[in-house]
């Protein structure tokens, strides 16, 4: 379990040095796929295989994904790349490469101060399942809310919001004439939904 | 040999740490600020799971899981912001952003 453990961790800080230095996001999101795979089978030596599935299932197959989904929704091109390149000058990235690393040096002196000799044994899903839904059934709870609250502010955030002006002037003449009743009720929910004053064009739209 | 592997996986949080932590400073473009904040959550879960292995106990995992809910939350949220900065700036130069309107 020792030279998969070093293997894994050697693969691990390579990629993530890639993930965080690539200048097209695509590439820096696949080396992060690489990175997470090798911290799945770090979770494996160290006894831990249930959160290796999650790692692989939840992060590698959800979280970067939906990062990948978002990348090419954006559609960035040669030029992006190009921009990002001017953006990542060795100015830039000095200063807080230093401050990482003193603070990773700091780290690693005071985890090899004390190293007592401790037993490592595989901590199966059966005492995590039963763990997380003995005493921490209330965090579960709290972790659900949690959830619901990113899926609404995500869903909140994510909405396509509209320029006042544009709305106000497709919604008053129309309003003003008044032919459809459902094109009426259709623009008067879009305006709502885009916050723009409804003001008198309202019940005029309705009825 | 085999019971310090704890020991070395909590370096390797520390060093991934560092490496998101480094990403988060010298990146400008939004979309990287994100994956190393991914990669930040990953390292202080690796080193959950590592305490959970030395202690031999299960709280390493379950506190692995409530990180893993999180980030899913957090890159959610994130994601509809990018989206979002995107529409408003058409860049995702973080810098774009600087001034605020109020």
């Amino acid at each position: 379990m020792v030279v998969p453990f070093f293997v894994a961790a050697t693969i691990a800080v390579i990629a993530t040095l890639f993930a965080i230095t690539r200048t097209n996001a695509v590439h820096s999101l696949l080396n992060l796929i690489v990175a997470i795979l090798s911290l799945a089978v770090i979770f494996y030596t160290l006894g831990a295989p249930f959160a290796a599935a999650l790692e692989v299932i939840v992060y590698a197959g959800a979280i970067v994904v939906l990062l990948l989904f978002v990348v090419m929704m954006l559609n960035l091109g040669r030029q992006a790349v190009a921009e990002e390149r001017t953006l990542l000058t060795t100015r830039v990235w000095i200063l807080p490469a230093l401050l990482a690393a003193a603070l990773l040096v700091e780290l690693v002196v005071l985890l090899s101060a004390r190293a007592p000799a401790a037993r490592n044994s595989i901590v199966g899903p059966t005492e995590v399942g039963v763990a997380l839904f003995g005493p921490y059934l209330v965090a579960v709870e709290i972790a659900s809310f949690l959830l619901i609250a990113g899926i609404v502010g995500a869903f909140h955030l994510g909405r396509r919001l509209r320029p006042g002006s544009q709305g106000g002037q497709a919604g008053a003449p129309g309003a003003a004439v008044g032919g459809t009743p459902a094109g009426g009720v259709a623009r008067e929910r879009r305006q709502a939904a885009a916050g723009v004053l409804l003001g008198e064009d309202h019940p005029g739209g309705a009825e | 040999m085999s019971a310090q592997l704890p020991d070395y996986a909590l370096v390797l949080a520390g060093i991934l740490f560092g490496m998101g932590l480094l990403g988060v400073l010298m990146r400008r473009n939004i979309i990287y600020i994100l994956i190393s904040v991914e990669v930040m959550l990953n390292a202080a879960g690796l080193a959950f799971i590592a305490a959970g292995s030395r202690l031999a106990q299960a709280d390493g995992q379950v506190m692995f899981i409530f990180i893993l809910t999180l980030a899913a939350a957090e890159a959610s949220v994130g994601l509809a912001l990018i989206i979002q900065f995107y529409r408003a700036y058409r860049t995702l130069d973080s810098d774009a952003a600087k001034d605020m309107r109020g």
